[in-house]
C-alpha cells in the first residue's frame, strides 16, 4: 500500500485522469487514426465543445433537459416510494409474499425497455409511458434490496421494542425502516443509474423531446458531434443525480460506523458484532418475523 | 442492605411472576419441562445453569416473547400472553438501537407511553444519570463502551417503569472488573424502583451476589430454589453459609 496522497493531491489526480481521457480522444480523431478501430469517423473534443457551445445557448437544450429530469426524477421517486412499501411488506407477511411474490418474480427478469409496447398500450400519452418505464426500471432493485435488508435486520432490536409495549407501527417506524436504509440506499444507488438507461432508452424510442430523443435526432441526421453532447450530458447528469442519492444516503446513515471513508475522518471501528447493520444473517434466531407483524 | 426475608414469597401471597406445570421451549425442540416457580414481588431471582440449559428459554417465555408449550404463566396472578412494557427485556448482545444516539435510545420506552417530549428526555436524562452516562446521553451506541452500552440498555429498561426487569447474562461480554461494578450499579440502581428481577446468568458468584434467590436449572428441569444469606457483601468470601451454597450450587450444576 501506498501513502494515502493529500485531498488537493487527490481532487488533482482526478482532473489529470480525465484531461487524458479527453486527450487521448483528441489525438485520435484529430489525426483520423484509422487502425482496427475507426477514429475518422469520429468527431473531436473541439467538435463537440464547440457543438456544446452552440445547444447550450438554443432553447431546445434546456427543454430536453428538464424533460428527461422531470420523467426520471417522477419515475423514480414512484420506484423508491412504492419499492420500500412493497419489499417491506414481502419481508415481512408471509401472505403478502405469497400473493405478489410470484407476479414480482415473473415480471423482474423482462427489462424495463421491453415494456415499451406495454406502455404505449397501457398509457394515453408517450410521456406517461416513459414515467413507467422509468419506474419499472428502479422499482425492482430498490425493491429486491429493501427486502434483503429487512430480512437481515438484528432480531435483538425488534424484540427489545416489542418488549417496551411497542405495536407493528412503533416496530415498523422506529427499528424496520431506519435498520434497513443502509440497504435502501444501495438499491436507490442501482435504481437510479437503471432509471437513466430506460428513459433515455424509452425517449429514443417514443420521446418528444428530452435528451435522448435528441441524441437519436441527431444520430439520424448524421450530426456526430450532437451525439456526444447528448452523451456527456447523459453523463453528467447520471453521475450528478446518483452522486445526490449517495450524498442523501450517508447523510440519513451517519450512524453507520465506517472503517474510512474518502474524505472522511477514519472513524474507529467499534465492536464490529454490535455494528454490523444490515448484514447480520441470523434472521433464523429468535422468533419468525411474521409472527410479530 | 436488603431484608430478604420479607422478599421471598409466602404460602398465600401473590407472586410477581409465576409459572405453574410449564413446558418451554420450541414445539420441535422442548427445553424445560414441569416448571413450578414463583418470583416475589421486588425480589432479584437469580437462574444459573449450564449452557443450553433453557436460561434464555425460560425469559423468553417470561418476556412473551415465546409461548409456553403447556402450563401457565402469569405475572400478577393474571396470565401472560404477549410482550407488555410490564417487563424489559435486558440482553446480552447490544440491543440499542445504533442509528440512536443513547437519550434517543432510553427515550423511546417513554415514547412508546406516550409521553410528551420533554418530559421523556427530562426522564431520559436522569435515568443516564443515575446509570453514570450523564455525559454520553448524545453519543450513539458504538461510540462508546461495552459496559456503557449496557449501563444505557439498563437505564432504558427502567425508564419504562416495567413491573418486572428480565436480564439475559447481561454482563456476559463485560470483563471481570466492569461486571463488578455494573453489579454494583444494578443493586443500587433498582433500589426503589420496587422492580421484580429475573437475572439469567451461568456466572455462579454472579447469581449469589445479586439474587435474594438462586434457582438452578439442568437436565431439563428446574432443579431446585435456593435462599441466599444476605446482607449482600462481595467480600463475605469465607462465611460458611455462603460457603456451602455456594458448593451445593456448584455440585448441582455438575461442576
Amino acid at each position: 500500500m501506498s501513502r494515502p496522497l493529500p485531498k488537493a493531491g487527490r481532487y488533482a489526480l482526478r482532473v489529470a485522469s480525465l484531461a487524458i481521457a479527453l486527450g487521448v480522444w483528441q489525438l485520435l480523431t484529430s489525426l483520423d487514426i484509422d487502425l482496427w478501430l475507426r477514429f475518422s469517423q469520429f468527431p473531436t473534443v473541439t467538435d463537440v465543445a464547440s457543438a456544446f457551445a452552440d445547444r447550450l445557448s438554443g432553447p431546445d437544450y434546456w427543454t430536453d433537459l428538464t424533460d428527461s429530469l422531470t420523467r426520471i426524477l417522477t419515475g423514480f421517486l414512484l420506484a423508491a416510494v412504492l419499492g420500500v412499501a412493497t419489499g417491506v411488506l414481502i419481508a415481512r407477511s408471509r401472505l403478502a409474499e405469497d400473493l405478489l411474490g410470484p407476479v414480482l418474480e415473473v415480471v423482474r427478469p423482462i427489462p424495463a425497455i421491453a415494456l415499451v409496447p406495454v406502455a404505449i398500450l397501457l398509457f394515453p400519452s408517450n410521456e406517461q409511458g416513459i414515467v413507467f418505464i422509468t419506474f419499472t426500471a428502479a422499482f425492482f432493485p430498490v425493491l429486491v434490496s429493501t427486502r434483503h435488508a429487512v430480512r437481515a435486520l438484528t432480531p435483538v432490536w425488534e424484540e427489545a421494542v416489542v418488549t417496551m409495549g411497542g405495536g407493528r407501527w412503533r416496530i415498523l417506524a422506529s427499528v424496520v425502516l431506519p435498520g434497513a436504509l443502509p440497504g435502501i440506499f444501495g438499491g436507490l444507488s442501482v435504481g437510479i443509474g437503471v432509471s437513466w438507461i430506460c428513459v433515455i432508452s424509452a425517449e429514443m424510442i417514443s420521446g418528444q423531446y428530452g435528451v435522448g430523443y435528441r441524441t437519436w435526432q441527431d444520430y439520424t441526421v448524421v450530426n456526430y458531434a450532437g451525439v456526444f453532447v447528448g452523451m456527456v450530458t447523459i453523463g453528467v447528469l447520471g453521475w450528478l443525480t446518483s452522486t445526490a442519492v449517495e450524498l442523501l444516503g450517508r447523510r440519513l446513515t451517519r450512524w453507520l460506523p465506517r472503517t474510512s471513508y474518502a474524505g472522511g475522518r477514519p472513524l474507529r471501528r467499534a465492536r464490529a458484532t454490535s455494528t454490523a447493520v444490515a448484514v447480520s444473517p441470523r434472521a433464523k434466531e429468535g422468533i419468525p418475523h411474521d409472527q410479530l407483524v | 442492605m436488603t431484608s430478604s426475608s420479607d422478599r421471598r414469597p409466602r404460602p398465600g401471597t401473590g407472586a410477581a411472576l409465576a409459572l405453574h406445570g410449564t413446558a418451554l421451549g420450541r414445539p420441535d425442540a422442548p427445553v424445560l419441562d414441569a416448571v413450578e416457580l414463583d418470583v416475589a414481588p421486588g425480589e432479584i431471582l437469580t437462574v444459573v445453569g449450564p449452557s443450553g440449559c433453557g436460561k434464555s428459554t425460560l425469559l423468553r417465555t417470561l418476556a412473551g416473547l415465546l409461548a409456553p408449550l403447556s402450563g401457565r404463566v402469569t405475572q400478577d396472578s393474571r396470565p401472560l400472553t404477549r410482550p407488555s412494557a410490564d417487563r424489559a427485556l435486558v440482553f446480552q448482545e447490544d440491543a440499542l438501537l445504533p442509528w440512536r444516539t443513547l437519550r434517543a435510545n432510553v427515550e423511546l420506552p417513554l415514547a412508546i407511553k406516550g409521553l410528551p417530549r420533554a418530559d421523556r428526555r427530562a426522564q431520559a436524562e436522569s435515568w443516564l444519570a443515575r446509570v453514570g452516562l450523564a455525559d454520553h446521553a448524545r453519543q450513539l451506541p458504538h461510540r462508546v463502551s461495552g459496559g456503557q452500552r449496557q449501563r444505557a440498555q439498563l437505564a432504558r429498561a427502567l425508564a419504562g417503569a416495567p413491573r418486572a426487569v428480565l436480564m439475559d447474562e447481561p454482563f456476559g461480554a463485560l470483563d471481570a472488573q466492569t461486571r463488578a461494578g455494573m453489579q454494583d450499579l444494578l443493586v443500587e440502581v433498582l433500589r426503589g424502583t420496587g422492580a421484580t428481577v429475573v437475572f439469567v446468568t451461568h456466572d455462579v458468584d454472579e447469581a449469589l451476589f445479586l439474587g435474594d434467590r438462586v434457582a438452578l436449572l439442568g437436565g431439563g428441569r428446574l432443579t431446585a430454589v435456593r435462599d441466599v444469606p444476605r446482607p449482600r457483601d462481595r467480600s463475605a468470601h469465607d462465611d460458611p453459609a455462603r460457603v456451602a451454597l455456594r458448593r451445593d450450587v456448584l455440585s448441582s450444576l455438575g461442576t
